[in-house]
């Protein structure tokens, strides 16, 4: 291989340049110490995340409980099955980026914009299904209501099954309080959506309703969440609630702490950002590869380079899958 | 470095052994995740759920996959390779550590009872 680019004319010059200490390319040992900074970034808030959840280690939300939704599959309990999809996903979007990176060693081209291909493709549909696993926490399931502290107190029938709000409220016609909006201010500002009941709407259908209890964020010795006698669940209700929640956003979260859904959004949330500038590498690549411009080259290292890092934003997920599915 | 063709051999076979392997693990993981064997649960190592360790060492094993065969990481020099893994794992492990201790210490706080959390 005469005419790589990498070679630069200085190869027998060892101090001007020539010399390859780690016996790998400026930008693929670049590359690497790139994904080692990157690495103890996501370490920093997986720990963090670890952190919080030891310090409500007797309170934390349940994922199974959380995530438990699949596509077409409405009100079927499916914990884990959708995030392991998701899982496979992105691992075989790393399979078909190595079979390029190996392609590229063999100087293939066709097969590495198959390969090159596919994995943007599974690269975006993970970054949908994601997307998909948000939309579904955000718009929350079964509602439920926050004390003063900020504690959830959520719904539960007899036999322990969860009650939706809207099986509980019984609406009062003539409500007084309507969404402000910003032309009847002075400021001009409006308010966020009101929830859909109000907390006395589900106060009367509570009291309506004998079989119904309360269940508290706090976990039992076995790791399920503590349900209320009927007494204290009418004393917790009438005495201590003051809201409405319904989904989870940044301040408030029916499933439990606030803290979870801030650590989901936020880790989530960066690793598909990871995903997102990931895929849109590769199809830059991929147009490079396209236009023949490594075949010129005679040489991929480029898709070599790309895949590093591909392969690094499945490593954290590896992770992410773990620590908040998981464990 | 110019990558001479003739030295690289096709990996793919190997490739998909692996792919195989990260599979058979994820799908361990996942049936674990969802039956919870009360036994596994009930079992408490250094303080957590011996499930949960089985899920991090399970994670460690895939993570050690992916980075020594997809990303070959067991192609390279040992001064790059130990200049990436030592040190992240070297700080990982550090920080884990304090934080954690940290979280459990202040769990205990809020057991004390020296603070009202649920009203």
């Amino acid at each position: 291989m005469e005419t790589t680019v990498n070679k630069t004319g200085t190869e027998d010059k060892i101090w001007g340049g020539g010399n390859q200490p780690l016996k790998v390319s400026y930008g693929k040992m670049m590359m690497w110490f790139f994904i080692l900074s990157d690495a103890l970034t996501f370490s920093g808030f997986l720990a963090a995340y670890g952190f919080s959840r030891f310090k409500f280690i007797d309170s934390w939300p349940i994922a199974d409980e959380v995530f438990n939704h699949f596509p077409f599959l409405h009100g079927v309990d499916a914990p884990m099955y959708y995030v392991a999809l998701m899982t496979f996903i992105l691992i075989f979007s790393s399979v078909t980026m190595v079979l390029a990176v190996d392609a590229g060693h063999h100087m293939k081209q066709k097969k590495v914009i198959l390969y090159m291909f596919l994995t943007i493709i599974g690269g975006a549909i993970f970054v949908g299904s994601q997307a998909w696993e948000w939309k579904n926490f955000i718009k929350g399931e079964y509602g439920a209501v926050e004390t003063k502290a900020g504690q959830i107190l959520q719904f539960v029938d007899a036999e322990g099954h969860r009650v939706k709000l809207e099986e509980i409220a019984i609406l009062n016609t003539n409500k007084e309080r309507v969404q402000h909006e910003a032309k009847n201010g002075i400021w001009y500002q409006g308010e966020a959506t009101l929830p859909t009941y109000t907390i006395e709407e589900i106060r009367t259908g509570f009291a309506k309703q004998n079989d119904l209890l309360i269940r508290m964020q706090t976990l039992t010795e076995d790791g399920q969440k503590t349900v209320l006698s009927r007494e204290e669940s009418l004393k917790r209700l009438n005495n201590d609630a003051i809201g409405i929640v319904e989904g989870a956003n940044l301040l408030h979260n029916e499933y439990g702490t606030p803290l979870f859904a801030n650590f989901f959004f936020f880790i989530t949330g960066f690793h598909g950002f990871h995903v997102l500038s990931g895929v849109l590498i590769n199809i830059i690549i991929f147009i490079n590869v396209i236009l023949g411009t490594y075949e010129r080259r005679k040489n991929y290292e480029m898709v070599e380079k790309v895949g590093l890092y591909w392969h690094f934003v499945d490593l954290v997920w590896v992770f992410v899958f773990t620590f908040f599915y998981l464990v | 470095m110019a990558h001479d063709t003739a030295h690289h051999e096709s990996n793919i076979g190997k490739i998909w052994k692996v792919f195989f392997l990260l599979s058979v693990i994820t799908i361990v993981e996942v049936i674990l995740g969802i039956i919870k064997p009360p036994f596994l649960v009930e079992t408490t190592v250094i303080s957590m759920k011996l499930l949960n360790w089985i899920f991090i060492i399970l994670t460690i094993w895939k993570a050690y996959y992916i980075t020594w065969a997809f990303m070959h990481m067991d192609g390279e020099t040992k001064g790059l390779r130990r200049s990436v893994v030592w040190t992240a794992i070297f700080l990982i492990c550090y920080l884990i550590f304090i934080l954690l201790t940290e979280g459990d210490y202040i769990y205990e706080v809020f057991k004390g009872g020296y603070k009202a959390w649920d009203f």
